[in-house]
């Protein structure tokens, strides 16, 4: 009973915290410093660690599919099936992923500490709305960086997936072929399809962490307790999210 | 701005304690000219609020005259954070209500009320993100206060500079002393040039200049620009120094109320363990 209840509470606050965060987007131009302020540290926490990972999984998806099709003698496929992958569906979780793990933590531990320090309480007494003031410009860096990084990622990816597929005996594909078979299956609408998905995760993960941050009562044990929670939870609402929106981007044939 | 010039610091002060370290000192004198307060009368009465089993406050009523000092004191725990965080809304009570100005309290929306009430949190609830300066500039820049700058700056470096903290400016609050920390706290507070300054522990982690200097702010704030105020503390001398009347919260209640020497005269054994020194007669 507990567990159903606190079910519909987070989920009513999570919205509500969306709806009101959506709101205070009319003042987006005035917060445009904080706004970069954000931008900036988003960068600075995922761009070399996302590199890493793309160069890998695009590494990985090679290697496990490369021989498999060389098997068929259809190994020039491995840039299309690496290509694919990424934009539409592993370029986007795993930035999501990177993302929850590195600027959602921050941000739930942030804001946690703000309201157990009484920050946000001294916010309020200035009549400085926390979400305005501190949300919305969470909010809009992650909704923006989300897809840039998972545009990023796929380009090195790419990269990754060549490398693989050129330097397996077993495959041996040169640069040019993996390219121009990626170009060819890689089409916009894929694209489109991996930036939709990545910008839905932002909105997940920003309103997810922001929310169990303002949440948070107590002490320093509870800051720490809050972090967990936030990056679990977006995790979870990640892959929940991922699964119906592929059904609603087939749906629309926005595939 | 022309009241400036009544504000202004003649000579030496209103001959407090403290006054001497802050002769002459016109920067200060930059914050005291802008500071202007509508002076604000506050009613409590029948305020009652519990935490779960815990009832914290049973009934406290009190009075406060516009322009009026008004210390609160009372034993650890007993209440006198919440009754500030009521009074400036951060709490809703069970019951019983709070005016200020005439006004009923909003309190599921500090800062919006009809007057501008600050309080100086007994954590100093910094914001650690920001630096000094524009912890204490914050008010000013985000409500567009002034359309330069250069004013912000102006009234940030003489709220610093009263506090005793010029050098500070542009230090993040992490690496300040919990004393710093208040003073810092303080200041951010007199910017927002409140009708009605809420001070929850001002003098806790200073060292007895210090504890001085706060005093004699207060009491220029009174005199100078008549603003009402409420100071929580357990320094008995500072009590003394800067109150019109004090208020002695027990139990959840106000147990005695009145001018200082009302207060001392008090036979009531709640209120003479507050006054009395606290080592008595082994005192060396
Ligand atoms: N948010 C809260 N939730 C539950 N209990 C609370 C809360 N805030 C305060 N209390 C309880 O209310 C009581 C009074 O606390 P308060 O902080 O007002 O004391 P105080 O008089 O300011 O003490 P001190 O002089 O030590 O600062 C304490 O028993 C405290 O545990
Ligand atoms: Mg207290």
């Amino acid at each position: 009973m507990n567990g159903v209840m606190s079910f519909f509470r987070v989920t009513g606050g999570l919205v509500s915290l969306l709806m009101e965060t959506l709101y205070w987007c009319k003042s987006v131009f005035k917060n445009t410093d904080k706004i970069t302020d954000q931008l900036l540290v988003i960068g600075y926490q995922t761009l070399p660690v996302g590199a890493l990972i793309a160069l890998f999984s695009g590494g990985v998806l090679a290697l496990q599919a490369g021989p498999t099709l060389a098997q068929f003698g259809i190994e020039e496929n491995v840039g299309g099936l690496v290509g694919l992958s990424l934009v539409k569906e592993i370029g986007p979780v795993m930035a999501a992923i990177l993302v929850a793990g590195r600027v959602g933590s921050a941000m739930a531990a942030e804001l946690a500490s703000m309201s157990v320090y009484e920050e946000i309480d001294a916010l309020k007494t200035m009549d400085i709305n926390p979400l305005r003031y501190l949300v919305m410009p969470r909010f809009i860096a992650t909704v923006l960086a989300l897809p840039v990084l998972v545009i990023y990622m796929d380009v090195i990816g790419w990269f990754g997936g060549a490398i693989v597929a050129a330097v397996n005996p077993d495959v041996h594909l040169s640069f040019t072929v993996y390219y121009r078979n990626l170009s060819e299956l890689v089409d916009f609408t894929a694209f489109v399809n991996g930036l939709i998905k990545a910008a839905v995760f932002g909105v997940i993960i920003s309103i997810v962490c922001c929310y169990v941050g303002l949440k948070t009562k107590g002490g320093p044990r509870e800051i720490g307790t809050s972090v967990t929670k936030a990056v679990v939870l977006s995790f979870v609402l990640v892959l929940v999210f991922d699964y119906y929106v592929t059904r609603i981007l087939l749906f629309l044939n926005i595939d | 701005m022309a009241e400036q010039e009544g504000i202004r610091r003649e000579n030496g002060g209103n001959g407090g304690l403290g006054a001497a370290g802050r002769e002459g000192n016109h920067a200060g004198n930059v914050l005291l000219g802008y500071l202007k307060s509508a002076p604000v009368g506050v009613n409590i009465s029948g305020l009652t609020k519990s935490f779960g089993q815990n009832r914290v406050l049973k009934g406290v009523d009190l009075g406060i005259e516009p322009g009026e000092t008004v210390v609160i004191l009372g034993k650890s725990g007993t209440g006198k954070s919440v009754l500030l965080r009521h009074i400036i809304g951060l709490e809703r009570p069970d019951g019983g209500s709070i005016l200020i100005g005439g006004e009923p309290v909003e309190y599921d929306a500090p800062g919006k009320g009809e007057h501008v009430v600050a309080m100086v949190f007994q954590s100093s609830a910094l914001f650690n993100s920001l630096t000094v300066a524009d912890n204490v500039g914050l008010y000013l820049k985000e409500h567009k206060v002034f359309k330069d700058d250069g004013k912000v700056r102006q009234i940030v470096s003489s709220a610093l500079e009263i506090v005793g903290l010029s050098e500070k400016e542009d230090v993040m609050p992490s690496v300040l002393s919990g004393g710093m920390k208040r003073r810092v706290a303080t200041a951010r507070a007199l910017v927002m040039n409140p009708d009605l300054l809420l001070f929850d522990e001002p003098t806790a982690g200073l060292d007895p200049m210090m504890t001085r200097t706060i005093g004699d702010l207060i009491l220029d704030l009174k005199q100078k620009v008549e603003m009402t105020q409420i100071v929580v503390t357990h320094d008995i001398d500072l009590a003394f120094y800067v109150a019109d009347r004090i208020a002695v919260l027990s139990e959840g209640r106000i147990i005695e109320f009145g001018p200082p020497e009302q207060i001392r005269d008090c036979a009531k054994h709640a209120v003479q363990e507050f006054i009395t020194p606290q080592f008595g007669e082994n005192r060396r």
